[in-house]
Parts: C-alpha cells; structure tokens; sequence
C-alpha cells in the first residue's frame, strides 16, 4: 500500500456518489475541450491570413455595403498591385445544417489576387464565361457528391431574386485546390459570378461588401492603407482597411465576442463544479472526522493528514479532467469532420490538454482547501469523542 | 525496573462555558516496563483523559508526563505525531478501522510512516496477523469481519510498528463475554510473551482480573492501586 492507494481508497468510500461527481467532472472537462477548441478555431482562421493582402471593409459596420466604383480609386492608390471584391451571399444547400461562405466575385481578379488557390485555367474560363457559373474547393464537391456539369440550387437568406423568389441555380463549372493546411474560410469558399448576381438580385445593384487588395509591397501595407482610407475621408462611404486577419477577427465576432461567449459558459460550468465537487468533498470529510483523528492517533501529522484530504480533490478532479479531455480529443476528428465547412481548423491541440488538465489540479485545489485545512486543525480527542 | 510512564502533579481541566471542569486533579502515578495496568473508575473519573495524556494525543493543564523516556509536554505537535507513530500502539473501543481497507491494509498503515520497504511493510502486516490469529482473514474488509475480529485487526495494528506501549481505551467494552475473554488473552499473551506495556481502561471487574496491576481513579483522583 502507498500513499496514492490510500487517498484511492478514500475516494471510493461512497461508490456512487464518487462516480457521480467523476461524472459530472467528465462531462465539464469534455465541454471544456469542445467549447475551448472551437474558440481557438476562430483564432486559427485568423493567424493564418497573409499580410500581403488587405481587406478594404466599410467604417463603421462590415454589414453595410461599399459602391464598387471605389476599386477604380482603390486600385490607382500607390502601393496596390491588384484590387478585387466580394460579398457574403449567404444561403443553404437543400437545408439549412448544409452551409458553406459564398462570394459572388470576379472570377478572374479573385484568382489573381489568392493564387494559392489553384484552378484548372480552361475551368477558370469557363468560369468566366458562363453567368451562373460556380467553381468550389474540390474538398466541397466531394463531400456533397457534386460533379462538372451539375446544377446547384442555393435557397438564399439575404439576397432574393429581382422575381422574388430566393432559389438560386448555379452550373457547377469546375473545382479549385487549396494549399494543404489551409483552414482559413477563403478555402471553402463556393464562387459564383458576381455579373450574374448583381443583375438577378432584387436590390443593392452596384454594391459589394469588401475589396480585397494586393499590394506590391507587404513591408508597406501599413502605408497602403492608410492611403486607400484616405481616398474616400467624409465621403458617404468611407473605408476601413485592415489586414485580412483583423477581417477575419470582426466576421467571427459578428455572432459575438467568441472568446468572451466560451469563456461565459465555461466559467457557468466549472461555477457548478466548484459547488458540485465542493459539496462532495465537504460531504466526504464530514464522515470521515473519526478516521482522520485515528490516522492522526497512529502518528499521521496535521500536515500529512491535511494533505490526503487535499490529495483526494486534486486525484478526483485531475481523473476527472483527464477522462474529459481524453474524451474530447478522442471526439474531436468527428466534430472536425462535421464542421470542417462551417468552421474550418478545429482541432484539439496539445496546448488545451494542457491547460484543461491544469484547470483540473486548480479545481481540486480549491474544492480541497477548506477540508484540508479543517483536516489540518482537526484535535483527535474532540473527533473520537464524536464515534 | 524502570516506569515506563511517569506522571507527576498531573491535572487536567476544561472550559465549558464559563466553568471549568476539572478532570484531573494534582496526578502522581508511575507504571513500570512490562506492566499490564488496569485503569478503573466510575463514568467522568477521568480514565480515558489520563490514558489520552499518557498516550500523547492530549497535554496537561499543569504537571510533568514522561512517558519512554520523553517528556511530552516539550514537544511540538509534529514531534509528538512522530512519537506516537514510533513508541505507542493504540486499541479503542469500537476498534476505528478504515472501512475502506482490507485487514492487510489497516494493519499496515502505520508502517507507512517508517522507510520500510513496501515488501517488508506487506511482510510485517502479515505477521502482526499471524500474532493475532487472523493471517487468513487479511483480504477482508472491517465490514466483513465479526466485532472480535475487528478488535483482533486493531490489536495487529497497535502492534505492527512494535511499539513499547500499548494503551486500549475499553477494548471489549464492545464485545460479548467469550470474545471479550479471548482479546484479554491476547493482550496478557503479548505483555507476557512478547514483553509489551499495557495500559487499559475498563468498566469490567474481569477484564481488569488479566491485568498485574490495577488503578483505581474517582475524582481525577489515585484513589487505590491493586497488584495482581
């Protein structure tokens, strides 16, 4: 017997309750792992965004739109190598669970400004040709079966048509290859025509809702733009321009602060916890006063008593926490995989195991303390007078 | 020989409320090596608050306790943890075994306080057993032991470490008269055969028979000593 088998032993001295708790310990740690990943996935989709481009976005809402008569200006502001545009259409592929980001865009300037995305050039042209012609990451047509030449209807949220209704077709006219690694939502992206949709929508002709520039030199993007928001000061539309990253950041934070949002459920989950395991613990200690005291009779010190008892929440909680984790990562390539379109590079890293199984020792420190130290005050003959 | 406990101008008193109670009173009393000493006395006499001092897990009021050769009242409450886990063996009434743990386990958590191996450590537990007949019962849990056997478990435990005294606070006082018989056995078996300290408080007339030397205390006082 050690010491471990000894504070093992006393964990399980109400089986029930013990699992119970270990439970509910499991299932905060499994959420922990989830909710924690998915915040990271936001972060990840913006660490990875260039430099050598930028993102030319409305002042004071991402939500408004810019006239697109602003790229003529933006194109000739120094520093800028090549201008293009977009805008989020919006939609769902037969229903609503199956969505992906469409841009209606300039086929030819989307491809020139993101070369990493690779296209065949005859399906670039066809793309090009054709008014309601669609490229999509060949990742996307494998996952919903589609080939070249098939239609794809799109049930639009945002955008009806100029006859009212919100069924868009489109003519699947190729597929584009993303560099591998890629987890940025640019790489999931469905493209349509932007000619096509300007003319079919039933309003907000003329308008896009970014520009995405290239400049010539990224060691001067700061320069660029603030030359490119200079252009269009007091102007009815001015202009943001920021680094796709800080672009990215804003989208994601349109449905909220994610991190505050994780942040705010985590916290209500390990609040409850604290209650839960603390409330366990106390109980715990309660009923084993009189073995503490013999423990102490047998030569035990305060200090090496106290530290069983502490011993007990940190191996329940880290066990717990563990499990929880071990769970979550072993869930994480499916709920990746579920995802990948919605939320493109959610993974558990090893820096979340980490810090969960951390939280988890901190948790059982602080559900420990009290009993701990009433353990360490406890006078063996005040607790045998209560057998 | 030599008192292996020596109590002198020993008193005792509590706060309860605004009164004092006074348990202990002015206590002068040695107990020698190898004695087996009986502690008698009506319900309050302060049998169990002498043997708790003897044994260190209490201090007096006032009055000096030497006890193996250590004057506890000069240690601080980690020395005298230490002293205790190294010089005293302890039985009590309702035996105080860890539920959780088998009889193997329970005999052997002293010894969790010593640098003995864990193989010597498993090695001693088994003969503590041996010593009080229940090498065969030392995969069973307290819950599925009869209450001699629990009390045999916890005189394997007192012992275990071997310490030089041994003090059972009423240790058949929970135990029929049969059972009760055969504890007090062991107990004289293993002050005469194996040389152990005894001091014992009881109630009963006959336990008190298997002791060499029996204390009378009323009041928190000596009132009468009976050698054997």
């Amino acid at each position: 017997m050690s010491f471990l088998s000894l504070v093992w032993a006393g964990l399980f001295r109400r089986k029930t309750r013990t699992v119970l708790t270990l439970f509910s310990i499991i299932v905060a740690f499994l959420l922990f792992g989830l909710l924690r990943s998915i915040a990271d996935a936001f972060t990840v989709g913006v660490d990875v965004a260039g430099v050598d481009r930028l993102i030319v976005q409305p002042k004071y809402s991402i939500i408004d739109p810019l006239p697109i008569s602003h790229a003529s200006q933006i194109v000739h502001a120094p520093g800028v190598a090549m201008v293009t545009h977009a805008d989020w259409f919006g939609g769902f592929y037969q229903e609503r669970k199956n969505f992906f980001p469409k841009y209606p865009v300039n086929p030819r300037e989307w491809f020139a400004v993101y070369p990493e995305f690779r296209i065949d050039p005859a399906q670039l042209d066809a793309f090009e040709r054709t008014r309601t012609g669609t490229v999509v990451p060949a990742a996307l047509a494998a996952k919903y079966g589609w080939h070249v030449g098939d239609k794809i209807p799109i049930e639009a949220d945002i955008y009806p048509k100029k006859d009212g209704t919100r069924l868009w077709e489109f003519d699947l006219v190729g597929t584009y290859d993303t560099p591998s690694g890629d987890s940025s939502q640019n790489g999931s992206v469905f493209l349509f025509n932007y000619d096509y949709f300007d003319e079919a929508r039933q309003f907000g002709q003329g308008q896009v809702g970014w520009f995405v520039v290239r400049v010539a030199d990224p060691s001067k993007a700061a320069e660029v733009a603030r030359s490119i928001d200079k252009l269009f000061e007091n102007s009815p539309n001015e202009t943001r321009t920021a680094t796709e990253a800080e672009f990215a950041r804003q989208f994601a934070n349109q449905i909220g602060n994610i991190g505050l949002m994780m942040g705010g459920i985590l916290g209500a989950v390990f609040f409850t916890i604290i209650l839960l395991t603390g409330n366990t613990m106390a109980q715990t200690f309660r009923e084993r006063v009189p073995e503490l005291a013999v423990l102490k009779t047998l030569g035990f010190s305060d200090a090496l008593v106290s530290l069983l008892v502490l011993g007990e929440a940190v191996l329940l909680c880290a066990v717990g926490g563990a499990i929880g984790m071990g769970i979550a990562a072993l869930l994480a390539p499916g709920v990746a995989h579920g995802i990948k379109d919605i939320l493109p590079g959610f993974e558990i890293v090893w820096q979340t195991v980490v810090l969960g199984l951390a939280i988890a020792v901190l948790l059982g420190l602080v559900v420990g303390a009290v009993p701990a130290l009433t353990a360490r005050r406890l006078r063996i003959v005040d607790a045998l007078r209560e057998r | 020989m030599s008192a292996i406990v020596s109590l002198s101008k020993v008193s005792k008193s509590y706060t309860r409320g605004k009164q004092e109670v006074v348990v202990l009173r002015d206590l002068d009393l040695n107990i020698e090596e190898g004695d087996f000493a009986a502690l008698m006395g009506p319900s309050g006499s302060g049998k169990t608050t002498l043997l708790n001092l003897i044994g260190g897990l209490d201090q007096p009021t006032s009055g000096s306790i030497t006890v193996a050769g250590q004057q506890l009242e000069k240690l601080s409450a980690k020395a005298l943890a230490r002293w205790r886990a190294e010089k005293i063996g302890f039985v009590f009434q309702f035996y105080n075994l860890l539920p959780v743990l088998t009889a193997q386990r329970n005999v052997e958590l002293p010894l969790l306080l010593t640098k003995l191996s864990a193989a010597q450590r498993k090695k001693n537990a088994a003969t503590a057993l041996q010593i009080v007949g229940l090498e065969d019962r030392a995969g069973h849990k307290p819950g599925e032991l009869s209450g001699g056997q629990q009390q045999r478990v916890a005189i394997a435990r007192a012992l275990v470490a071997d310490p030089t005294l041994l003090i059972c606070d009423e240790p058949t006082g929970d135990l029929d008269r049969d059972t009760a018989d055969e504890i007090l056995d062991l107990l004289a078996l293993l002050n005469r055969e194996h040389g152990k300290t005894i001091v014992m408080v009881t109630h009963d007339p006959k336990a008190a028979d298997h002791a060499r030397h029996v204390l009378h205390l009323d009041k928190g006082q000596l009132v009468e000593q009976v050698h054997a």
